[in-house]
Parts: C-alpha cells; sequence; structure tokens
C-alpha cells in the first residue's frame, strides 16, 4: 500500500492506525525467524503510538501527514531510551539519552516505529555479514546476502515488514542493498539530510535517506527528514522542495548520461548490463535522450574511498575507550590496557581491519602519500562529474555489477568484498544524490538495480525520472515469485 | 607490492589502541598488504596542483551566537559509563607502578 491511499484510509475510517501495525507486528513475526532483519521489535510503543493517533481520528483532529506510517530505523541512528547498538558489542547496551533528528523528524509527522534493522557493525561491510548479532537473509533467496550495510532496512521494506526504513550510505549502503533486495533506496545530496544522532563512521561521506517499496514513498519520507539542523555545521541551509509535486513531470527532452566506465568494468554480470541497459531505453522511448559520458577517474573511486573512509573512521572510533560509555574490558591493570583490551574485545573484525587500514595511512610518514593524494583524487572525480553534468541533466548506471551474491562468499578476502561497491562510491566522494530502484531480475529470479545520480540538491528530479520510470516498467508487477516477498 | 609486516601491524595496532593477539596480527598483515598494495594505484595518477577535497560540499565558516544553554541530561550520561563513582566515571589506575 502507498503511503498517499493509507492516509486516505485512515481518514476514511477504513482501517485503524492499530490495525495497520498490528498488521505488521504479525509479519514480522512469521518472517523473523528466517529474515533476522530486525535486532528490536518495538511493539509496546507502536501500538501505543497507533492509539494515539486513533484518538486523534475519533477526535476528528487534523492527522500529520506520516501519520500511522510504520517505520524501521537502522540501528545507527539514536533512539532516545532505545537500545542503539550498531550491530557492535562495543555498543550492546547503549541506550542513548537523545534523539537523532531524522527520526524526531519523523516522529514529529507522525510516523511510528517499528524497531531497529541489523547492519554490518558500525555500517562497514555490504553484506550484513559483519552484524555482532548475526546475518540478515535476502527475503528473495535467504542463502543470499541482503546486500549492506543497510541490510535490515532493505530486507524489512521488502518482505513487507515495515512500510518505509531508513539506511545510512558512506559508499553505497543504502543503495546497494536496495538493489539486492529489489526496494526503491535514496542517498541525498551530501548536507540535505542532518547527520545529528548517526552514529559517525565517515563523517565527509556519511548521509541517512529512506528506502520504500515505490519511489512516491520514498519522496514522502525524504521530504520529512530533509532540511537544515543547527545541530549539523555540514546541514545544508536551503529550503526543501516538495519532492512528490514533481514526480508527475515529463522526462521528455531530458538528456541521460550512460557513463562508459561503468559499463565496461570487467565484473559488471552480463545480465545486470542488460537489465540496466534496458531501462535506460525505456526513458529514451518516454522522450528522454541516451548520451554516453566518461569519467575515467571513477576506476580509481575505490583506492580512493578505502583510504578517505578507514582514516576518518579511525579518528571516530577513538572515542570508544571504555570509559564514559559502551563496552569496558574487566581486570586490566592500567588505563592503556583497559582501553585497548576494550577496543580489541568490543570491535568485530571487520571495524579493526578498518580501524588498521586508517591508522596505517594517517601515521607518521604515510599521510601526504595516502591520505593527501587520496584527497586530491577526490576532487578528480568531483571534476568528472561536474563535466558530465554540463552536457547531461542525470546520470544513469547499474547500482551493482551483480545481484545478490550468497552468504560467506566474500568471508576469506575482504578486498573482494570493497571491490564491490565500485559503481556507488563516486556520488559519495562528490556528495551527490543517487538512487537505486529496481529494473528487473536475473534468470534466478534476484532483483537488479539501476542507479541513477544527479546534479546537488537535485533530488526532485532524480524521483521524477525514477517516478517516471517505475510507472512505464511496472518491475514489479511482473515479478517472479518469492515466499518471503508478499 | 608493499610489504606490510606483523611488525608494522603491531605498531600501527599499538597506535589505534588495539591489544590484538599474534594470530589476528598475522592475519590482519596479510590482508592489509593486498589492500594497501590496492590502494597504492593512486600513486600513478597525476596530482600536482590539485587542491585536496576535505568535505563534499564546501561550508565555510558555519558560526552561531555563544550562548550557554542548559541540558537535563548529565545524569543520564553518567549513567552510561561502564563504571561510575559518583559524579565521576571509575577508571583502572592512569600510571603503570
Amino acid at each position: 500500500m502507498f503511503i498517499a491511499e493509507l492516509r486516505q484510509q485512515l481518514k476514511g475510517g477504513e482501517i485503524s492506525a492499530r490495525e495497520l501495525i498490528e498488521h505488521y507486528l504479525g509479519r514480522i513475526e512469521s518472517v523473523e525467524n528466517t529474515l533476522h532483519a530486525y535486532l528490536e521489535v518495538t511493539a509496546e510503543r507502536a501500538l501505543a503510538e497507533a492509539d494515539l493517533i486513533d484518538q486523534m481520528r475519533a477526535e476528528g483532529k487534523p492527522l500529520p501527514p506520516l501519520a500511522g506510517v510504520p517505520i524501521a530505523v537502522k540501528d545507527n541512528l539514536c533512539t532516545q531510551g532505545i537500545r542503539t547498538s550498531c550491530s557492535s558489542k562495543m555498543l550492546e547496551k547503549f541506550v542513548p539519552p537523545y534523539e537523532s533528528t531524522v527520526t524526531k523528524r519523523l516522529w514529529e509527522a507522525g510516523a511510528v516505529l517499528l524497531g531497529k534493522t541489523n547492519l554490518d557493525e558500525f555500517a562497514m561491510g555490504s553484506s550484513t555479514e559483519t552484524s555482532a548479532f548475526g546475518a540478515t537473509s535476502n527475503p528473495w533467496d535467504p542463502s543470499r546476502v541482503p546486500g549492506g550495510s543497510s541490510g535490515g532496512s532493505a530486507a524489512a521494506v521488502a518482505a513487507g515488514e515495515c512500510i518505509a526504513a531508513l539506511g545510512s550510505d558512506t559508499g553505497g549502503s543504502i543503495r546497494q542493498p536496495a538493489s539486492f533486495c529489489g526496494v526503491v533506496g535514496v542517498k541525498p545530496t551530501y548536507g540535505r539530510v542532518s547527520r545529528w544522532g548517526l552514529v559517525a563512521f565517515a563523517s565527509s561521506l556519511d548521509q541517512v535517506g529512506p528506502f520504500a517499496t515505490n519511489v512516491a514513498d520514498a519522496a514522502e519520507i525524504l521530504k520529512v527528514i530533509s532540511g537544515h539542523d543547527p545541530l549539523d555545521s555540514t546541514s545544508i541551509n536551503a529550503s526543501v522542495p516538495d519532492y512528490c509535486s514533481s514526480l508527475s513531470n515529463s522526462v521528455q527532452g531530458l538528456r541521460i548520461g550512460l557513463i562508459k566506465e561503468c559499463f565496461e568494468q570487467k565484473g559488471l554480470s552480463s545480465e545486470v548490463k542488460t537489465s540496466v541497459m534496458t531501462a535506460a531505453n525505456l526513458l529514451q522511448s518516454l522522450g528522454a535522450e541516451l548520451l554516453e559520458v566518461s569519467c575515467p577517474r571513477f576506476n580509481d573511486g575505490i583506492a580512493t574511498y578505502y583510504v578517505i573512509a578507514p582514516s576518518e573512521a579511525s579518528a571516530n572510533l577513538a572515542r570508544y575507550d571504555g570509559v564514559k560509555y559502551g563496552y569496558r574490558s574487566e581486570g586490566a591493570n592500567n588505563l592503556a590496557e583497559m582501553t585497548s583490551r576494550s577496543r580489541a574485545e568490543g570491535f568485530g573484525s571487520e571495524v579493526q581491519r578498518r580501524i588498521l587500514i586508517g591508522t596505517y595511512a594517517l601515521s607518521a610518514g604515510y599521510g601526504e602519500a595516502y591520505y593527501k593524494k587520496a584527497q586530491q583524487v577526490r576532487t578528480l572525480i568531483r571534476r568528472d562529474f561536474e563535466k558530465a553534468f554540463d552536457s547531461v541533466d542525470i546520470l544513469l548506471t547499474p547500482t551493482s555489477p551483480t545481484t545478490a551474491f550468497s552468504a560467506g562468499k566474500h568471508a576469506n578476502d575482504p578486498l573482494s568484498m570493497y571491490l564491490a561497491d565500485l559503481l556507488t562510491i563516486p556520488a559519495n566522494l562528490a556528495g551527490l544524490p543517487a538512487l537505486s530502484l529496481p529494473c528487473g531480475f536475473d534468470g534466478s529470479g534476484l532483483p537488479i538495480g539501476v542507479q541513477l545520480i544527479s546534479n546537488v540538491l537535485e533530488e526532485s528530479r532524480l524521483l521524477n525520472v525514477a517516478h517516471q520510470y517505475e510507472q512505464a516498467a511496472e518491475v514489479m508487477a511482473n515479478r517472479p515469485k518469492a515466499n518471503l516477498v508478499p | 607490492m608493499k610489504k606490510i609486516s606483523a611488525e608494522d601491524v603491531r605498531k600501527v595496532a599499538e597506535l589505534a589502541r588495539l591489544d590484538l593477539p599474534d594470530q589476528d596480527i598475522s592475519t590482519y598483515a596479510c590482508q592489509l598488504e593486498k589492500i594497501i598494495t590496492y590502494v597504492a594505484q593512486l600513486e600513478k595518477i597525476e596530482t600536482v596542483d590539485v587542491i585536496p577535497t576535505t568535505r563534499a560540499l564546501e561550508v565555510l565558516n558555519v558560526t552561531r551566537d555563544d550562548n550557554v544553554k542548559s541540558t537535563s541530561v548529565r545524569e543520564e550520561l553518567l549513567e552510561l559509563a561502564p563504571h561510575r563513582e559518583g559524579d565521576f566515571f571509575r577508571v583502572p589506575q592512569i600510571l603503570a607502578d
């Protein structure tokens, strides 16, 4: 059901908020044993919220825009009074005394928290397998990963365990799981959405965004969470357009750039390539113009990212010292030993690996060679985009070179997992808004995602083009059968 | 190929305050060697006079009025400490014997 329909049904008395929440809690109950998308389900709170909304309805009071909409939240966004673990032993008992700005805005708009979703530990990973509390499965095929790091949120939306969800995207952590799970996932312009209350991973790249089953719902959520926040000095002070009102605009005359380098990747599956090209051709048949563009420095995106992101992470994660909050190792003889042991015992191996990479890249003698060099290449990648946007309005690429891979596939080779992020990372490095939406299925019935990237603060265009494609392509109407996808 | 020895990893782990067992050190050494060798491809890129990007979008001198505000979460914050003693965080001894 679309949020807009739900709003009408609540208003018209066809359904109550309690019935709606009970439906989703029932759905969670029936599929969670297989999926493990949630780390915690906040059933009591959700039902209490629903009753308040039903009371407002009974009294004839006007309802806020997202009244009763059940939402799941990635467990790296602070929720006051509700454990926020980042899927880490380090924060296993952390109950934040404050609420993140994005979730605060959702609750003010009437949305209802259904629970906190699983992620790769501290959002570091592409499969949701590095969670300290067990992996999440892909609803299309439980032997496959849901993608990551926001795999719990993507799987929950795909399996009908919520209407929409929030995730965070540092190098593709919203778009890649959206692609693997056959849902819509949006990474906004860096600064469009406040990061206050998002547990920091790589501060110059992190951005919060929505997951939904369709573009219109994603637009509704994005509208509510966007906008300036005095608590985040990197948030952009610009007005937020009504993303919903421009969805029906025509794509006639729109110039779509196909990034040559993205279609020439040797790891790109032929099924993904064909499906994404078919999506581009459909947009062309709707009146858009297809142009090939070149972004030669794209192929250096991963190397750039795996210097910058771990460097920032190593600094951000220095705060976990076993003193003020988080895990503490007992029995150490002195403070230094206590801190080093707490971090060795509290962080999982992927987090430790990235802290080590970052510390190495920033350590004496290497700072210039790695960190500064990566920042310079980051500039070159930004320039590639600037040049591309001189001749096109929007860029189109596959979201991921493959469909969802099998659990455990990259377990012994971290670099092979990192290389799978090559198509999503450049938008983070340049701060550009990007989204993934379903465009087809492979021979095994797994969803394929197409990525759209637009210029700074052009989320309206991004959502408009995605919506036009979605309406014409009807990908989900022709989906293969999957037991866990309603 | 960049060589990363167990000794290099041990030094970095010490800087990062990670007390790792020897077995982990040697695993990380192999993995870091592969990763650092991969990212070293950046060395070949010409970047003379290229200004480094420190943030995705340039935001300059964000300031606010320097007003004192009180918050009421002091007790909740202290309660999050693994060991608390009154209004203090309790830790093991700071100086070695």
